[in-house]
């Protein structure tokens, strides 16, 4: 069932109108009919209080003779007044003296009342008015008259359906009215919930509803709605400026981004084709020079002084110790092209196996290995080999001058991760040389102290940076040193025993 | 040069390493008959008997090849896979002799059926060490490929 809440503006506006008006006249007549009918009754009491107290005056000799007919003569003279139905005179003892005109029921004798005041009562269609007839302070007898109300209910009557013609006419009035007003009210309202529906819809911000001719609230409603509507417009049109001016960005930043892909890889393939011409182009002169400096040696040895003798060792060793350079340098190159074959692998194996090399290298040296367990770690074991040797090589060699060497190998965790540390009580370095550590040709020593090509740490350093992990070193001269690194996978197992 | 037996095919572009090589070759008095090709161009016509070897005979082909892979002309990987993909040239044992260490230069060696890749080390007594080697396997020790070894193979077969 449809509520009023439920229904349009429409017909709100219509059924209020209609109530209101209906209420108004209703309230109106009634007030009116209300009034009427008490000041006709009050006026109609008085008049009639009038006529008895002239029938009363008028009859007093005749009830004091004791002459009805004379009584019946006074009260014929209301034949005047076609509305007073019947009249009476009762004596004091309330016995019927006189009357005048027809009562069906007759006239009670009891019926007038004895006292002296006048009462006056409506009973029905009828107004009775009782009035005491007095002589001298004696109570003579009592004058009845009865009113018929019929030209009071005549006139309510016609006030009644006077009063409904002039509703119907108000509400027709009232409706037509309305009818106008709505078309300013309820149309205006309609377009602009029209308007606002296809604009959520339908997304169209174009959508413009038509200005209302008046000038009240609803058309700045519409006004503001508009202007609402224009605004999103202009702001939707500003992003989807800012859209395409992004996309046209994004397209020239990837445009950029491929250019340098591109460049990139033409960098990398002229680097790729450096290192294979360092590997071949850089060695083969070299072992010319070794080479021809060897059969030199060889076959007129026996006619050169030993001083050219020492010139030729020393060439010889010049061009070794380039050779070593260029296989260094290769391998850093080729560390920076290769991806490590990641798997689980136990790092105390790998440093037991480069340990077990080194050992063999310096049988004579009173080395005192200290290789604590370590944890198995996700890795590439061949690069971590790498890393073991220079490591541990560097140990040996930096701690050459000791009479006894101690090479600690172990592992501390630091924030759940593993960090693997090398020691030694070799001849370290100042700590504030340890940012050139780790570049490649970087030095801290001298050449005919301890030997080297300055690129085993920068390979070592290189190789834990494609395993996502640091390397960082403490050390304190003449005290040793202790390289510390980290891998950037979690530990795979428990260290192993 | 010559056109008879062949025992060690010298493929080499630098004629100090040339120098160096038949130097080491000699002294180990290990090959009599060596012939020396400049570029790759030069060994395919020694090969394939053809230009100034023309008289050559494919039935005696070298014993075996020292073939370096950067050369003039022709690069050593096609003067290889020249010789891998002929069925008269395909027994002879190639050896490349190289400087290179490059793992793409091995890969595609043996893919095209290289006997035998060795880098050729910096030090030159390691060098005459290998090449001593060399030579006492390919020429003395190694069982060089029958004739038939030469012939193509029947179709069907």
């Amino acid at each position: 069932m449809l509520r009023f809440r439920d229904a349009t503006i429409k017909t709100k506006l219509t059924w209020t109108s209609a109530l209101v008006t209906s209420i108004a006249l209703l309230l109106a007549g009634s007030a009116f009919v209300a009034y009427y009918v008490i000041s006709f009754r009050s006026s109609l009491v008085r008049n009639l209080s009038v006529q008895a107290e002239t029938i009363a005056l008028n009859s007093e000799p005749a009830l004091r003779f004791d002459d009805p007919r004379s009584a019946e003569g006074t009260l014929s003279a209301l034949r005047a007044d076609p509305n007073v139905v019947t009249a009476a005179i009762y004596t004091a003892a309330g016995d019927l003296f006189a009357s005048y005109g027809a009562d069906p029921g007759g006239f009670p004798a009891e019926a007038a009342a004895p006292g002296g005041a006048a009462t006056a009562r409506f009973q029905g269609r009828r107004l009775e008015l009782d009035h005491p007839i007095v002589s001298e302070g004696e109570h003579l007898g009592t004058v009845r008259l009865t009113y018929g109300l019929d030209d009071l209910y005549s006139d309510v009557t016609r006030f009644v359906v006077i009063a409904i013609v002039v509703l119907a006419c108000s509400i027709m009035v009232a409706l037509l009215a309305s009818a106008r007003i709505q078309r300013s009210v309820s149309d205006p309202v309609a377009r602009l919930a029209a308007a606002a529906q296809t604009v959520s819809r339908e997304e169209d911000y174009s959508v413009r509803v038509e200005p209302s001719r008046n000038r009240d609230e609803l058309a700045t409603l519409i006004d503001t709605f508009n202007d609402m509507l224009a605004r999103i417009q202009a702001r939707e049109a500003e992003i989807e400026a800012g859209k395409q001016r992004f996309q046209v960005l994004n397209e020239e930043l990837e445009q950029r981004v491929s250019q340098r892909t591109a460049e990139l890889e033409a960098i990398n393939k002229e680097l790729e084709a450096f290192t294979y011409s360092v590997s071949h182009d850089l060695r083969a002169p070299l072992r010319r020079i070794d080479g021809f400096a060897k059969l030199l040696v060889d076959e007129y040895g026996g006619d050169l002084p030993d001083e050219a003798k020492h010139y030729l060792a020393r060439v010889r060793e010049g061009t070794r110790q380039m050779g070593l350079l260029v296989d260094d340098l290769l391998n850093l190159a080729r560390l920076g092209r290769q991806e490590p074959r990641l798997q689980v692998a136990g790092l105390s194996s790998i440093v037991e196996r480069v340990a077990g090399v080194l050992k063999r290298d310096t049988e004579g040296r009173d080395i005192d290995w200290q290789l604590q367990p370590l944890p198995f770690v996700e890795c590439d074991p061949a690069l971590l080999e790498v890393v073991f040797t220079n490591l541990l090589s560097n140990a040996v060699k930096y701690t050459r001058p000791r009479a006894r060497a101690v090479i600690h190998v172990g592992a501390i965790e630091e924030n759940g991760h593993p960090v693997i540390f090398v020691r030694d009580n070799g001849v370290g370095f100042s700590m504030k040389y340890a940012d050139k550590l780790f570049g490649v040709f970087q030095r801290l020593h001298r050449a005919e102290d301890f030997e080297g090509t300055g690129v085993g740490l920068a390979t070592v350093q290189r190789i834990l940076h494609k395993h996502a992990g640091a390397i960082w070193a403490e050390a304190e001269l003449d005290k040793g040193a202790c390289f510390y690194f980290t891998l950037g996978g979690t530990a795979a197992g428990p260290i192993n025993a | 040069m010559t056109d008879g037996n062949i025992e060690i095919l010298l493929v080499e572009d630098n004629p100090d390493d040339v120098e160096l090589a038949v130097h080491a070759l000699r002294r180990e008095k290990l090959a009599n008959e060596i012939t020396v090709a400049r570029d790759g161009e030069e060994a395919l016509d020694v090969i394939f008997c053809r230009g100034p070897h023309s008289g050559r005979s494919f039935h005696s082909p070298p014993r075996v090849v020292l073939l370096d892979l950067k050369l003039p002309k022709v690069q050593g990987l096609d003067v290889l896979k020249a010789i891998k993909g002929d069925p008269r040239t395909k027994a002879i044992p190639v050896v490349i002799m190289t400087s290179s260490r490059e793992e793409r230069d091995l890969v595609d060696s043996y893919k095209l059926g290289v006997n035998a890749y060795v880098q050729k080390p910096v030090d030159f007594e390691q060098f005459r060490g290998i090449v001593k080697e060399l030579g006492l396997f390919w020429v003395v020790i190694n069982q060089p490929p029958p004739a038939k070894a030469f012939e193509a193979d029947p179709p069907g077969e």
